[in-house]
């Protein structure tokens, strides 16, 4: 019983992980078209430079919130100059610009290895947050709770941003049609950066506070970037609701398959999206936003 | 003769005479890998080229194909049966590949063969019972078709090379055909093939079908060459690559993705004895061919030579009025 409650509870945790991860992935390719392969990236980026930051390598010394969003929001300005400088270059080019965030993916990936080395970091659990609370029988790990409270926190700010503030209304619209939001007078290209920016920035503090239970290794990036890849084909893509859902399916099928089906656990993950792609190509919730 | 026959003539005889003109090794070895990556670049190319599906998924069946065949090796098969079932097994998957991804065209279609790709890569890694993981699979001895033995780097050299020949042919007679001229038809007007009652979905997956052939085949050279089989072979860098191949050498051409094969291959080589992060290269190469030469370097090299034409012609007969140069 015990054991199911826990993969449960790591289950809803991945998901929420997921979900940090994949709706920046899936507003962007809502907006700009393309799947950013640098997704991957952004998030190991965001568990490394968190990691060094929490170390204090640098000199001083963060405390794991303040480390998880100062990594966030370098992940987000130097994600903001990609966009600026290499995709605005291609823009109307959605091929030319996929190849791009690959490439740069190769990159980071590597820089990643020259800095921080082969060995995988670990990542203490934040103060506090170090223990357990029971609920029967069982003891759940307080940060797998905190990290689900998070995900639960971001999913209904974004849901906020995204129905009741004029950002949120150009974005919606910018999603269902960019030309026409043109004509209207929002400035597409700039929602562009703004939202390349926000997705980066999740995906970073999702790498960040992923950390206490991932840990960060080199090969991260190759590990997230097809969950959130999954995750929008399921769920749909540009809709945000689609990948909430779509979040917490994988991660039970992926906690669910490691446990029972270790070594077909990545091959078990895949099949919900082989059957979303041949049933219902545009996803569960393809084409609605919220 | 004709300027193209004697070309490709020569062609050929300069490959053939690749491991008289060296003694050392380490050269011959380096021109294998060129051709058996070549062979992987042109089956790519195929679909990247012709079809206007941009793959990222195609080491995954290069991988496949290596793996079944160091598997049935490893389980005490002869060399005939580990080729054939090694292929049929590609073969078959790449059906499934075809399959599911040919549902979508563009972004999409890229997105499904890179989650696809991964499920192999996936494989490769944890089903450790039959891919051995991490440390991959040796392959203890190469095969000896008709008694000659592949064993050393110039017999293996002479195998790549016809089989890589083969390959040339093979693709410059589909290019060529009916079919060929096809599948261009579906790249740049699906709408109006169907409309002239072609089954664009099915023309498509038989240049799947092709290219997966192809891929195959450099998977099974591949596998013979290192004698080892490892989930990098897999990874989504490996797709990155062969991709990078086909578009720096020029997407769309006979000639492009040999030439990018031999680019990338030389390079690796080159780049991996004085810096050991050949990733962080091949990332920085693919933005640059990008953005700056977003062709290709066969159809690129030809347009530059063209303008810079055009600009001494120009030179002579006006004084140099503008100083900008057309754009592409």
């Amino acid at each position: 019983m015990t054991f199911w409650v826990l993969l449960t509870v790591n289950s809803v945790t991945f998901g929420g992980l997921l979900f940090l991860l994949s709706a920046g992935f899936s507003l962007i390719f809502g907006l700009m078209r393309i799947p950013n392969l640098t997704h991957g990236s952004m998030f190991m980026g965001g568990a490394y430079l968190g990691a060094t930051l929490l170390a204090g390598e640098l000199g001083f010394q963060l405390n794991f919130w303040l480390a998880a969003v100062a990594a966030a929001l370098a992940v987000a300005a130097l994600s903001a100059l990609m966009e600026r400088f290499l995709l605005r270059r291609l823009v109307g080019q959605q091929m030319a610009q996929v190849l791009v965030t690959l490439g740069v993916s190769l990159m980071v990936a590597d820089l990643c290895l020259m800095i921080w080395g082969g060995d995988p970091i670990s990542v203490a659990n934040p103060a506090g947050l170090g223990g357990f609370v029971r609920i029967g029988a069982a003891a759940l790990p307080l940060y797998r709770m905190a990290v689900i409270a998070i995900a639960g926190v971001f999913a209904v700010a974004l849901w906020l941003m995204l129905e009741r503030t004029r950002l949120g209304a150009m974005i919606r619209a910018g999603v269902d049609d960019p030309d026409m939001a043109r004509v209207v007078g929002i400035r597409v290209s700039r929602l562009f950066t703004i939202v390349f920016a926000l997705g980066a920035g999740l995906a970073a503090f999702a790498g960040m506070i992923g950390g206490p239970i991932l840990s960060v290794y080199p090969g991260l990036d190759q590990d997230m970037l097809p969950l959130a890849l999954v995750v929008v084909i399921l769920g749909g893509t540009g809709s945000l609701l689609g990948s909430f859902v779509g979040s917490i399916i994988i991660g039970f099928i992926y906690n669910f398959g490691q446990a029972l089906l270790p070594e077909l656990a990545y091959f078990v993950l895949f099949l919900p999206m082989v059957l979303v792609l041949v049933l219902r190509p545009q996803g569960l919730f393809g084409g609605q936003i919220l | 003769m004709s300027g193209r026959t004697v070309a490709v003539v020569v062609a050929v005889l300069a490959l053939v005479a690749v491991p008289y003109a060296t003694t050392e090794i380490y050269y011959v070895n380096i021109a294998s890998q060129i051709l058996l990556y070549a062979v992987f670049a042109l089956g790519l190319g195929v679909l990247v080229g012709y079809a206007g599906l941009v793959s990222l998924g195609h080491a995954g069946l290069f991988g496949v194909a290596s793996y079944a065949v160091a598997y049935l090796l490893a389980a005490g098969h002869g060399h005939a049966v580990a080729i054939l079932a090694g292929l049929a097994i590609a073969l078959v998957v790449t059906a499934g590949f075809a399959a599911l991804s040919l549902r979508a065209t563009g972004i999409s279609f890229i997105m499904i063969t890179l989650a696809l790709g991964e499920i192999i890569w996936g494989l490769a890694y944890r089903w450790i019972s039959v891919t051995n993981g991490d440390n991959g699979i040796n392959v203890a001895t190469r095969p000896a078709p008709f008694g000659i033995s592949l064993g050393s780097a110039r017999g293996f050299y002479d195998a790549t090379l016809i089989v890589f020949l083969l390959a040339v042919a093979a693709v410059a007679i589909f290019v060529r055909s009916p079919f060929g001229a096809a599948l261009c038809g579906t790249r740049d007007q699906p709408r109006r093939m169907t409309a002239l009652g072609y089954h664009v979905w099915m023309i498509r997956f038989w240049a799947f079908m092709f290219s997966g052939l192809l891929t195959s085949v450099a998977g099974i050279l591949f596998v013979y060459y290192n004698q080892f089989i490892s989930p990098q072979a897999v990874a989504l860098a490996a797709s990155a690559e062969g991709l990078l191949m086909v578009i720096s050498g020029g997407a769309g051409t006979l000639l492009g993705p040999i030439v990018g094969a031999a680019l990338v291959v030389i390079i690796k080589n080159v780049a991996s004895a004085y810096v050991e992060r050949w990733n962080f290269l091949l990332g920085a190469i693919f933005v640059a061919i990008v953005v700056f030469m977003p062709e290709g370097l066969v159809p690129g090299a030809v347009r530059l030579a063209r303008t810079a034409w055009r600009a001494v012609g120009r030179a002579k007969l006006a004084a140099p009025a503008s100083l900008a140069g057309p754009k592409p």
